[in-house]
């Protein structure tokens, strides 16, 4: 079920499914996960969850030299009516529910914040507007904690815009009741030289639905680890994330979908465009199904575009199957380049050059956009992909 | 009436050890309503002839005109060619991942006939024109050539060219790698545009056969980067019985 083809120059893109019955998923990783920054070594670079990350762009956040700043981030949320929003310690039990943080530098951001943010959708509360959370970039160096709850039956729609110029590592928790209906949109809309690295764990409850479209277009160096596990069977995640990298940007996007629970499924589907000198985007998806986890159903797919020479792409699915009692697994990877060829191909049809670009590009992120469902995010992206386009020209 | 003035006309192309000439001095007229048949081996330069008139960057243009309707094509980028009524169905039709058949066709028609067709119209004219070339409707949501067939490749190629109705129809090798069936489908979409009477075609081709479809009213022969013999559609008999020997053996004679 492994696919790779059309790989440019300089990218790579490797897969394996496993058939084992101890995780390699767990033992790839140098540390056990843990909440203390004092439980993982300092990185040096080869180890397997870092040897695609230009450490020295983090500016210290991997080894407790980045100290926060008063001028981190601005923290703006609007959300609406029934929605409880708080700011709490550390010692709130709410925090870190939903994962524990699986390297260094998600644990530092945990060790170092000093105040968490609490959203609260209350059961069965369905809300008609989105919850809008802006994290704006003052410029300095700041750690957070972000939870996100909804509880049974509960439905949102969540906004996360990061926007300006911060060393950020923040995690964010989301907790899903039984039930629930959570759509979370991260908007990586940084400035050129902001660095953003985070974990993002979401507990799916029993007959759950969760829905995250993980969007970066901006930064010097952004590096995610979206991550879902199931508290209850039937629970669903759909996974999704565009990503343009642009010259000399550093996007890596590594996913874990814990399937640890009976009868639950989950699709991931993350698609990426390139362009410039030294673009590198890197995408790890990792797929577990547990022993127990039997009538899993998964799927999970990357596809990269490379728009010029020079970018490069890291794209490693990997699944890992201990029980053969499940509906579907499988996983694919590709990477594309749009080529001369391609561009001779429109041109030849009457279409212009600038056209011709824009048509591929919007075209190969259009069927993920459009699941999105919040018109001015929609909107906002596709302007986004068009003005990305335009600075490549 | 349009008309297409190829005049001398040399083209090379970069390789390994340097510059190699292909195009060695090329004159053919083609004029809206008829049908030109190029024939010639493999290597004589055809396809460079199809892709220089298209504009393609890999060759360059060293001496020579070509006119449409007076206009100097070579001057133009290769979209403003296609807008100026020149269409080439290639004999290897790109893949262009993300971008569905009917975005695709769509955004052209809209390049080419200057204003984006209304929909209700266009999308009867695409189904109906698919229907006429064996092609599935979900053809359409697929992703322009890519994982298409050898035949579909070309019905996609042929689709286009009645779509766009383009002045000058160059045809590479459309013939190629085609069944039987699939090759009388395609004729008979080749032969649906001519009968507009208001396209000029150049047919490449390496065999004759597509020529039981196809009535050529002139047949050239190509060799070694030129026309070396012209006639009517008796001289393609010829080349059925006798090949090419007589043209590349003894060395070109024009």
């Amino acid at each position: 079920m492994a696919e790779a083809q059309n790989i440019p120059v300089g990218s790579t893109t490797a897969g394996q499914i496993a058939v084992a019955a101890e995780s390699t998923v767990a033992t790839r990783m140098s540390a056990p996960p843990s909440f203390d920054v004092q439980d993982f070594p300092v990185p040096h670079g080869r180890e397997e969850e870092w040897r695609f990350t230009p450490l020295e762009r983090l500016r210290g956040l991997h080894d407790g030299t980045a100290v926060a700043t008063g001028d981190g981030v601005k923290v703006d949320i609007d959300a609406p009516e029934g929605v409880i929003v708080e700011t709490v310690g550390r010692d709130d039990a709410r925090i870190g529910k939903a994962g524990t943080p699986v390297d260094r530098v998600a644990a530092q951001a945990y060790s170092a914040f000093e105040k968490a943010g609490v959203v609260t959708v209350p059961k069965e509360t369905v809300l008609t507007e989105p919850i809008r959370i802006a994290v704006h970039g003052e410029g300095g160096i700041a750690y957070g904690h972000q939870v996100v709850e909804l509880g049974a039956f509960a439905e949102a729609v969540v906004i996360i815009d990061h926007t300006g110029d911060a060393v950020l590592a923040a995690n964010v928790d989301y907790i899903l009741g039984d039930g629930a209906k959570l759509t979370v949109v991260s908007v990586q809309d940084w400035d050129d030289k902001a660095v953003h690295v985070g974990q993002h764990n979401a507990l799916i409850g029993r007959d759950a639905t969760f829905k995250s479209f993980v969007v970066t277009f901006g930064g010097d160096l952004v590096r995610l680890h979206p991550r879902v596990a199931y508290a209850g069977t039937g629970g669903e995640a759909e996974l999704f994330g565009l990503y343009f990298t642009d010259a000399g940007q550093h996007q890596e996007h590594r996913l874990l979908v814990d399937h640890n629970t009976p009868h639950c499924k989950s699709n991931v589907a993350y698609k990426g465009a390139l362009q410039g000198q030294d673009a590198h985007a890197v995408w790890i998806g990792d797929v577990l199904i547990e022993a127990k986890a039997e009538g899993t159903d998964t799927y999970e797919m990357n596809r990269n575009l490379v728009l010029t020479d020079g970018a490069r792409v890291d794209s490693v699915p990997n699944l890992e199957i201990e029980t053969g009692e499940i509906v579907g697994a499988g996983h694919a990877s590709a990477t594309g380049r749009f080529d001369d060829e391609q561009l001779f191909y429109l041109m030849a049809r009457g279409i212009p050059a600038d056209e011709a670009r824009r048509l591929v590009v919007r075209g190969f992120f259009a069927e993920l956009v459009q699941q999105i469902g919040v018109d001015d995010i929609e909107e906002r992206l596709l302007v986004k992909i068009d003005e990305e386009l335009e600075a490549s020209v | 009436m349009a008309t297409l003035e190829i005049r001398d006309l040399h083209v090379t192309v970069e390789v390994e050890n340097g510059t190699k000439e292909i195009l060695k001095g090329v004159d053919l007229t083609v004029k809206q309503g008829e049908t030109h048949a190029i024939m010639g081996p493999n290597g004589s330069g055809k396809s460079t002839l199809a892709y220089s008139l298209a504009g393609h960057p890999k060759y360059t243009i060293t001496s020579g005109t070509v006119l449409l309707d007076g206009e100097d094509v070579l001057g133009m980028s290769v979209d403003e060619r296609a807008r100026a009524g020149l269409f080439l169905a290639m004999q290897y039709p790109v893949e262009v991942p993300g971008v569905s058949v009917s975005n695709f066709l769509r955004t052209s028609a809209t390049a080419i006939r200057g204003e984006a067709p209304k929909l209700r119209t266009w999308v009867k004219e695409v189904k109906e024109t698919m229907q006429r070339l064996n092609m599935d409707p979900a053809f359409a949501e697929r992703n322009v050539n890519e994982g298409f067939s050898g035949g579909e490749k070309k019905r996609h190629e042929i689709l286009q060219l009645e779509l766009l109705k383009p002045k000058i129809a160059i045809l590479d090798e459309t013939d190629s790698g085609l069944d039987v069936d699939a090759l009388r489908v395609v004729s008979e979409g080749v032969n649906r545009v001519r009968e507009s009477g208001e396209v000029g075609t150049m047919l490449i081709t390496h065999y004759t056969r597509i020529l039981r479809y196809i009535k050529p009213d002139y047949v050239h022969v190509f060799s070694a980067g030129r026309i070396v013999e012209s006639g009517g559609a008796e001289l393609a008999d010829k080349l059925e019985n006798e090949g090419y020997e007589v043209y590349t053996k003894g060395g070109a004679s024009a």
